[in-house]
């Protein structure tokens, strides 16, 4: 295989692949972006160099990527015309996942606000099972 | 489609001049069943962003009992994402082995992703034990329950993984490459590569974000 074979070069990550060479050589970008990018989570999360605040979003960012980059070279999810149903069901499952999460918890965060609580009832941490 | 149609990796099939607007009748199985499939993932996921909902609103409800930074140990989780991450990596390379109708090594990578899998679930185990031990087991807080029932869920999950592979094992060796053995295969690989998507958003939402100073 030479690096000027086109199917080492013309083909997405996620489109069908007919040689070994290039199948395998995707899963293995696929790991080292994914190590890459765990290591890179682990030590975003345990350096004081970085402004603390900021972490838990930066976490969050590194996360989403490190999905994307399972869905393009382990899942093979592609923008090619064959793939449409799977991006449009993606799509909607991303969606309802967002709702889910971000609506929860902005509910119960400003469900407390909303009832008068009493300051017992603040204070998340004795709150019973 | 003919018969003779490349099994597919992932959840992608052979190049085909259908644009899936269907103006040529039904698609084959081998579109269908993993599109099906992935419709099946992303309810489980749907599934899941419901347990970190209620993880995200429980977190601080601890009842005097430990608190995450108390619970969690960081080497352990790298570790366990670790080995989930080259077990579905070793999956994807079963399935081109698969591809090619070799079974010796589909059978060895199959072995492999199994063990990885397996590693990473004794080491969650040991969490577990190690937690109940110390009296942190999911009847001592909101925050510990909505934990176990998250994680345990995910752990739940690659039982299951396991199970399917062992079975999977079995199957390719007793069958051979038949169309439908293979797209059992891509469906498990499918499967498998989704619990390593769903491990990826626990051990940042859990255990990184958790543990922050």
């Amino acid at each position: 295989m030479s690096d000027r074979d086109p199917e080492l070069t013309n083909v997405a990550p996620g489109e069908p692949h007919d040689s070994l060479m290039s199948e395998t050589i995707s899963y293995v970008v696929g790991l080292g972006l994914a190590l890459l990018l765990t290591g890179v989570s682990f030590w975003v999360a345990s350096t004081s160099a970085l402004w603390g605040p900021g972490v838990a979003v930066g976490l969050v960012v590194l996360a989403i990527a490190q999905m994307g980059v399972h869905l393009v070279f382990f899942l093979h999810i592609t923008s090619g015309p064959d793939n449409t149903n799977n991006v449009l069901a993606l799509a909607f499952g991303v969606l309802i996942v967002f709702v889910v999460m971000i609506g929860t918890i902005w509910i119960m965060a400003h469900l407390a606000a909303n009832m008068g609580p009493t300051p017992e009832m603040t204070n998340l941490t004795m709150q019973r099972g | 489609m003919s018969a003779t149609e490349a099994p597919a990796v992932g959840l992608t099939h052979g190049a085909s001049e259908d644009t899936g607007l269907g103006n040529r009748g039904p698609q084959s199985k081998s579109i269908v069943v993993p599109y099906g499939f992935w419709l099946f993932v992303l309810s489980d996921m749907v599934l899941f962003s419901a347990l970190f909902a209620s993880y995200a609103s429980l977190v601080h409800a601890t009842d005097g009992g430990p608190v995450t930074n108390q619970l969690f140990d960081r080497t352990k989780v790298a570790i366990e994402t670790l080995a989930l991450l080259v077990s579905s990596f070793i999956c994807g390379l079963a399935i081109i082995a698969a591809k090619r109708k070799n079974l010796l090594w589909t059978e060895i990578w199959l072995f492999f992703t199994g063990l990885f899998g397996f590693v990473f679930l004794v080491i969650e185990l040991t969490e577990f034990v190690g937690m109940v031990r110390i009296g942190a087991g999911p009847q001592r807080s909101a925050f510990l329950s909505s934990f176990f029932t998250l994680v345990g869920c995910h752990g739940a999950h690659v039982t299951a993984g396991l199970l399917w592979i062992g079975t999977m094992m079995a199957q390719v060796w007793a069958k051979g490459f038949e169309p439908h053995i293979v797209r059992r295969l891509l469906c498990l690989s499918i499967f498998w590569h989704a619990l390593d998507i769903i491990w990826v958003a626990i051990f940042t939402i859990v255990y990184l974000i958790g543990t922050l100073p």
